[in-house]
């Protein structure tokens, strides 16, 4: 039988007027930001599904754009996040696409940095607010963002895997899922871990000191109240 | 862990000589990492946002984002205020507090989901009004949130609280047996009382569907957190007066998750069946998202 908490029945705190199409898609958002590192000039949004049919009445797309702005699915401002794009600078546009056989909330982040770099995220809002990450730069992933989770994108070398859980280890962080994606064998791999505690821009930091990471993001979660 | 059946939940706090919201209380402090006070004052920043939404609407005229609804928690609180009313100023002015939820959702605005988006009105709307007539206190009704929240776990574990897996029923349904229970238990009622109350609430709103039109949780679902709201209050005297639901909470529960399976998909939050499709549900959808 499934566990809940209470605040699972009376919550979340949101922005209304639908779980999935404005909360989890303020979520989704978020994570795509945090995932592209931000300094962002211009998002191209590609909505699949219900998420392409009814996000101008659901105001899916206000929440996609609030997230981008880092705001939360229970910012007040989340209503005029247009407005708050315009005044940073950030442009942004809605195309609706059929990204084939995914979830009916699904979108493509197409997110172009100020530096000129792309990256690319999908995710799709699941239920209750509730997402999952599946694609990161054409990597296949996948996490829900409800734990504290580590990204990397690093060489296909032996010794990464226990580089990263050493310096966890030596945090005391347990690990409580973790999963490598191998791109090209010997080449580019890409793994994440969800762990139990919040992870320290510090440990980040150690974590990079290996040559072989290329790329590493945390994620830890977004907590009502912050 | 909480328990898995209101049969359970019954002998537990029998056993522990306690009401539902102080066992839900201490069975989420052993879930979570929060202490008794850090839950209790978590609870009450639900309730105080819950306020905000249930009045905004009272006194002002909130327009939804698609412009399908809204002003109707206005008109009805100024009736309430204005004119001599059928149900009374109290039952008048309860809807209204459950259709100022569902427009502040609408309309973008912060609500709690509880426990969803589109069934938001109701528990605020039933212990606000019913914490006002009964001179309760604030923590008063952040107990009356923790026992809506212990019924509902038992509703989520044994049946489904989303629309699109039980229909209306699961969603506005849930909100008021959990309401429902939470203000008997406010009033002094039993746990069997406060099952009593949510077994009535769901055998009365059995088999509801879900149709939005567009698509949006606007159009019925305003509404149906009032009438969700008044089957919530009206129960509860049905029970304080000693009436029973001769079929029990458990069973009524599974006979919903039951009814929600059999429900085709067309009434499950897609809008392609009930009012969505009505010619005029039809004409709003073209209204709000064109061709």
């Amino acid at each position: 039988m499934k566990q809940y908490s209470i605040f699972d029945i009376v919550g979340p705190i949101m922005i209304g007027p639908s779980s999935s199409h404005t909360a989890g898609a303020a979520r989704l958002a978020k994570t795509a930001r945090i995932i592209s590192g931000g300094n962002i000039k211009n998002v191209t949004f590609l909505l699949h599904g219900s998420f392409a049919k009814t996000y101008k009445g659901h105001g899916t797309d206000r929440a996609l754009v609030a997230g981008i702005l880092k705001m939360n699915p229970w910012d007040e401002r989340l209503k005029d996040s247009f407005t708050w794009a315009e005044k940073k600078g950030i442009e942004f546009e809605f195309i609706e696409t059929d990204l084939g056989n995914v979830h009916p909330n699904t979108v493509k982040f197409v997110i172009t940095k100020k530096d000129g770099s792309i990256s690319e995220i999908t995710g799709s809002s699941v239920g209750g607010g509730n997402i999952l990450i599946f694609d990161i730069d054409g990597t296949q992933v996948e996490f829900t963002g409800d734990n504290p989770t580590i990204i990397t994108k690093h060489r296909d070398v032996p010794g990464v895997i226990w580089h990263i859980s050493k310096v966890l280890f030596e945090k005391n962080i347990n690990i409580g899922n973790m999963k490598v994606f191998q791109k090209k064998k010997g080449l580019e791999a890409t793994m994440v871990i969800e762990t139990d505690a919040i992870v320290s821009e510090e440990i980040i930091k150690k974590i990079k000191d290996l040559s072989a990471i290329e790329y590493i993001k945390i994620l830890n979660p977004m907590m009502e109240g912050e | 862990m909480f328990v898995n059946s209101g049969k359970e939940l019954i002998e537990i706090c029998q056993k522990n000589k306690c009401t539902i919201w102080e066992y839900t209380l201490e069975s989420e402090t052993k879930e979570s990492n929060l202490s008794i006070e850090e839950i209790f004052e978590k609870m009450r920043n639900s309730l105080k946002v819950m306020i905000n939404a249930a009045e905004d609407g009272l006194n002002h005229k909130i327009q939804s984002v698609s412009g399908l609804i809204g002003g109707d928690a206005f008109k009805l609180n100024a009736y309430a205020e204005e004119k001599e009313t059928l149900t009374g100023k109290f039952m008048v002015k309860a809807m209204a507090r459950a259709l100022s939820c569902s427009e502040v959702n609408a309309a973008m605005g912060k609500i709690v989901a509880s426990p969803t988006a589109g069934s938001c009105g109701i528990l605020p709307a039933v212990i606000i009004s019913a914490g006002e007539r009964l001179n309760k206190s604030e923590d008063d009704l952040v107990k009356a949130l923790l026992t809506a929240s212990g019924v509902g776990i038992i509703i989520a574990k044994n049946a489904t609280i989303s629309g699109a897996e039980g229909g209306c029923q699961a969603e506005c349904g849930s909100a008021a047996a959990m309401a429902s229970a939470a203000i008997v238990e406010m009033m002094g009622g039993t746990v069997e009382q406060a099952l009593h109350a949510a077994a009535i609430v769901i055998k009365n709103i059995l088999g509801l569907v879900c149709d939005p039109v567009a698509g949006l949780v606007e159009i019925p679902c305003a509404k149906r957190n009032a009438s969700g709201t008044v089957l919530a209050l009206t129960t509860a005297d049905m029970v304080m007066s000693g009436i029973i639901s001769y079929i029990p909470f458990d069973d009524v529960v599974s006979a919903m998750y039951e009814v929600g399976k059999s429900l085709p998909c067309s009434l499950r939050e897609t809008a392609l069946g009930g009012l969505a499709v009505t010619p005029t549900g039809l004409l709003l959808k073209k209204q709000v998202f064109g061709e």
